[in-house]
């Protein structure tokens, strides 16, 4: 290969200029926040459904409830527990996970979404 | 080796194809839940075709105060005070809530009277017709409902409906208002910038078996009757059945539910 030198340290550079968006912002960010649990929500032990479910689902559930209830009527959710629950962001979720600033704005700020939902919903006081 | 473009070509297909069956196989293992169930609750109230028989006689100017004040304390409705008022239930003159079945002459008590007026939850609303993205809409049992999380601010229903039912957020209720003053009803939400709002008929209170805001208000006067016109047997076709009451505009052939027994 002619000027190897050149050609290595030319892809090096290279790629280390086009991965930079992801680099910098693996230093910038670090480690995700865990969101913390209100001694309430730790308390009853589970959440609607399965912790995991929640984690990776709970925004496809929220929109569902918000159809259900609004457009549909059905404001009674069953779970697959079978325990009923009231659908409801601001009476049922937030009830239970009544610290919103260490539970729901950490992880989204983190992942920079920003969801609409306190344009309308009433979130609830934190003792701060 | 040599290898023919055949051979190669043959690998290449089983390749993608292993590679797409991980990818489901993946996805096949994350935390799935059956068919999700949502229920009515057994206590809610249901019907075919909400009304309201308003009876002017029996409602004074402090009882529709009183009506208005709860309707507009249980869902936080503000009071801007100015031209970009939020009304879900609110009053004007006769001459103005009737158009066309003035006169001259008419008794100084009608005229003077301030009348409750709401959304008269047609039942053929041009609201709903023109409502490009279904944010408004017809419940089965005949409620004209809305759906702020769909509202685009569009305001064409604004414009179809001929009782001026409907206000548009023209500033963030939360950040004008909200932030000043304590919301009432800490268990329902806002409304957000943008959005046109307008009665639900208390379709929140209906749904856990409790009547609507303003009927509740006044139930020791009765003066405000909630019930099913297709229920031969409910109270407001009682009392239609008995009095003679009015409609708005009824010419316009929405078929309003808003009864007034003058």
């Amino acid at each position: 290969m002619y000027n190897k030198g050149l050609v290595i340290t030319g892809i090096v550079i290279f790629v280390l200029f086009f991965t930079s968006p992801f680099l910098i912002g693996l230093v910038k960010s670090g480690p995700p926040p865990e969101p913390e649990l209100s001694p309430k929500a730790k308390l009853a032990k589970q959440c609607v459904e399965a912790k995991e479910y929640m984690v990776e689902y709970h925004m496809q559930m929220l929109d569902e409830w918000r159809n259900e209830a609004i457009r549909e009527g059905k404001r009674i959710y069953v779970a697959t527990d079978g325990k009923e629950y009231t659908v409801s962001l601001q009476n049922t979720c937030m009830d239970c996970h009544s610290n919103k600033s260490k539970f729901c704005d950490q992880c989204h700020n983190y992942a920079e979404v920003n969801p609409y939902c306190w344009e309308c919903h009433i979130e609830p006081k934190e003792k701060l | 080796m040599e290898r023919s473009r055949r051979s190669f070509l043959k690998i290449l297909g089983i390749s993608t194809l292993g590679l797409g069956t991980l990818k489901s196989v993946d996805l096949l293992a994350k935390v799935e839940l059956g068919e999700a169930v949502y229920e009515r609750n057994p206590k809610g109230l249901t019907g075919k075709r909400w009304a309201l028989v308003v009876d002017v006689e029996k409602l004074d100017e402090e009882a529709t105060q009183k009506a208005i004040e709860a309707c507009h304390r249980i869902h936080n409705v503000p009071d801007y005070g100015d031209d970009e008022e939020i009304k879900w239930i609110w009053t004007d003159k006769y001459g103005h809530a009737f158009p066309g079945q003035e006169y001259d002459y008419l008794a100084a008590e009608i005229e003077e009277k301030p009348f409750l007026l709401l959304c008269n939850h047609c039942s053929n609303p041009p609201c709903v017709r023109v409502c490009p993205t279904k944010a408004t809409w017809q419940r089965e049992d005949g409620i004209v409902m809305m759906d702020q999380h769909r509202c685009i601010g569009c305001r064409y229903c604004m414009a179809a409906c001929p009782f001026g039912a409907r206000s548009f957020n023209w500033k963030d209720p939360k950040t004008t208002y909200w932030n000043e003053h304590e919301p009432p009803n800490p268990t329902y939400p806002v409304r957000g910038k943008g959005v046109v709002e307008k009665c639900n008929l208390c379709a929140e209170r209906l749904a856990v078996g409790e009547m609507p805001a303003c009927v509740e208000a006044v139930k020791d006067s009765k003066a405000i009757v909630f019930g099913d016109l297709e229920d031969p047997d409910s109270e407001v076709r009682e009392i239609l059945h008995e009095r003679f009451a009015i409609r708005r505009k009824p010419e316009l052939g929405t078929s309003p539910n808003v009864y007034y027994i003058v």
